[in-house]
């Protein structure tokens, strides 16, 4: 196989992971945070993607603008999720809050299909199939594009948790859920703001990965399981762990649909999970509980 | 009457309605209360691993599949009937359990960690049975259909109504399998283990031995539920049989009707087929034809039920007949 070739397949893998850890970084904060595994993480991701689908056709704004607003909403989404719905299953066992978000899934999920029935669609911008090369490596536009956007994104979180004092404050509440509430941090409120930011990170990664990918309904709960791998493989509540094990996730998924077969390729990542589990269960970069 | 005196004038109530049922429903309620067996035999097979001690599995379409898939194997390619297929459909699920159990628990996994490693090794299988072609791949394994008027029970083909006596057998043996199980040493460490298994392992409880033996024990029983399955469709397809899905709609049961309950697995599993079933019959006469309707109203319920019934159905229920809640 020649060897450019290879490059080419990792590099187009390297780029669709960053957005994959951009969308693991999202249930990654939550259940750092909430310590509540979002059962519904790739069904927010498609009904991203179609929103930007939506907004596109309606409007005829270039997708990287619609990440503003697509974000905004989803902040506020996630938001009045946590605080409406999830807030009052803090204290509930896990299964309970499990079966809450699977619940909230399937209704996602369906009320897609309701809406736009089983078809793929897609947002076709006039710089879809541009690329560049440097040397023999080819880029894709758009997955520069959308690596980059994932990118900072990411970055503006961790400056976010790190700088700002609000970021300060949910560190805390993820710390010593006690201790936060004795020093008299709004708890509820972090929650409800840290599952906002979550749904704002989700967003800016479905709306890139409309631009790679077609979307349908069905690639909700997909989603979610690649989410759950990644997160898991990178350290669950890990920030860079989240986006390393999106970055390695997209490698070896390419890698195996050149050398294995296209069908294989989740079984691959599935692989590299239990193994993580068995014999890291903390994550690459996750921290020792 | 006393509370024991009370559930057992209930189970008979509920058993002479259901033995006579096949004869005096038609064959759509005879199908539809055989579905609602199988989510009842089923949910109290997870309900072991769950509802008694406390390991919550989100991978168990991995054992429907895996008992499915072996019954049926065996019959297609050597013509060797379920009766001897299920002995070797439950020692392949005590296998996986087995082995999932012992790495999981060795690796001290436990909660989120241990359920999405039952996802894992489901998923991983589902991927791993599309690339089987003996046992036809993606495009699905096949039992040849033979619509015969007598019973073979030898070879599980046969009418619908020994379909669903087969099936009520089953739950039947399962629910006092069950009821034994919790009285027994057994169900009192699971219990143990659930409510804190710190505190039941400085009692001297070898807590790894235990969880080992719910795995397994709940595994064996859902590979009868799989075989029984390979033989009512008649066809597997591994994106149906090992999705997430499935193992979703397995546990939807135990939770909603009470888990950790006896009758909960079976309440829960009428609540949500026939539940299921109205909602397609009143769509049907409503005239609405759009995909999804269902599943989202299905939804709602499920979130209404979780919100408002945190223990599910049954203790609720129980309370007002004057049983135990268990």
């Amino acid at each position: 196989m020649p060897i450019d070739l290879v490059a080419n397949v990792v590099i187009a893998g390297l780029l669709t992971g960053l957005v994959y850890g951009l969308m693991a970084l999202g249930l990654s904060v939550i259940f750092g945070v909430v310590r509540v595994v979002n059962f519904a993480h790739g069904e927010m991701m498609t009904i991203a993607m179609y929103a930007s689908v939506v907004l596109f056709a309606a409007l005829g704004l270039d997708p990287l603008l619609l990440v503003v607003p697509i974000a905004a909403a989803f902040f506020a989404f996630g938001y009045v999720l946590q605080a409406g719905l999830i807030n009052p299953f803090i204290t509930r066992p896990e299964h309970s809050q499990f079966l809450l978000l699977v619940a909230v899934a399937i209704i996602m999920v369906n009320t897609l299909l309701m809406v736009f029935g089983p078809d793929a669609r897609n947002v076709q911008t006039d710089y879809q199939l541009e690329s560049f090369a440097i040397g023999p490596i080819l880029f894709d536009k758009v997955r520069v594009i959308s690596a980059a956007m994932a990118v900072a994104t990411s970055a503006a979180l961790f400056a976010f948790f790190k700088l700002t004092l609000t970021g300060k404050a949910i560190r805390a509440c993820a710390d010593n859920h006690l201790g936060a509430l004795v020093v008299g941090l709004n708890v509820k409120h972090l929650y409800a703001l840290t599952f906002g930011v979550g749904a704002a990170c989700v967003a800016v990664a479905g709306s890139m990965m409309v631009l790679l990918v077609d979307v349908t309904p069905v690639l909700g709960p997909y989603y979610t399981l690649l989410a759950f791998v990644i997160v898991i493989v990178g350290g669950l509540g890990s920030m860079p762990g989240a986006l390393l094990g999106g970055v390695l996730i997209g490698v070896s998924e390419a890698l195996a649909g050149l050398f294995i077969a296209p069908s294989a390729k989740s079984m691959f990542s599935f692989g590299l999970l239990i193994l993580v589990l068995l014999f890291r269960p903390e994550g690459l970069l996750g921290k020792k509980s | 009457m006393s509370p024991q005196r009370r559930a057992y004038v209930l189970l008979a109530i509920i058993a002479a309605a259901l033995i006579v049922l096949p004869f005096v429903s038609g064959s759509y309620v005879l199908s539809v209360a055989t579905l609602i067996l199988f989510f009842a035999f089923t949910g109290q097979a997870w309900n072991v691993m769950m509802g008694f001690a406390g390991q919550l599995s989100l991978g168990h379409s991995l054992y429907v599949g895996l008992g499915a898939y072996v019954a049926a194997g065996l019959f297609f390619h050597y013509g060797i009937g379920p009766w001897a297929g299920v002995w070797l459909a439950i020692a392949v699920c005590v296998a996986a359990g087995a082995a999932i159990g012992f790495l999981a628990f060795r690796f001290g996994i436990s909660g989120v960690y241990f359920a999405l490693l039952t996802i894992a090794f489901a998923e991983f299988t589902r991927i791993g049975f599309d690339h089987i072609d003996w046992l036809g791949g993606p495009a699905g394994l096949f039992i040849k259909v033979e619509q015969r008027d007598s019973w073979d029970l030898l070879n599980l083909r046969g009418t619908p109504v020994m379909f669903y006596f087969v099936m009520l057998a089953l739950t039947a043996g399962a629910f006092a399998f069950c009821s034994w199980l919790l009285r027994s040493r057994a169900g009192y460490y699971w219990q143990a283990i659930r409510e804190n298994e710190d505190a039941a392992q400085a009692l001297g409880i070898n807590t790894f031995r235990w969880k080992m033996l719910a795995v397994v024990i709940s595994a064996a029983m859902t590979g009868v539920s799989g075989v029984f399955f390979a033989f009512y469709y008649n066809n597997l397809f591994p994106e149906q049989i090992f999705h997430i899905s499935r193992s979703i709609e397995i546990i939807l049961g135990p939770i909603i009707g009470g888990l950790g309950t006896l009758f909960g697995p079976i309440l829960g599993a009428v609540v949500l087929t026939v539940l299921a079933d109205g909602i397609t019959e009143l769509m049907a006469l409503a005239g609405i034809e759009i995909p999804g309707v269902k599943q989202v109203f299905y939804g709602v319920c499920l979130l209404v039920v979780i919100m408002f019934l945190p223990h599910g159905i049954w203790p609720t229920i129980a309370r007002r007949l004057g049983l135990k809640e268990r």
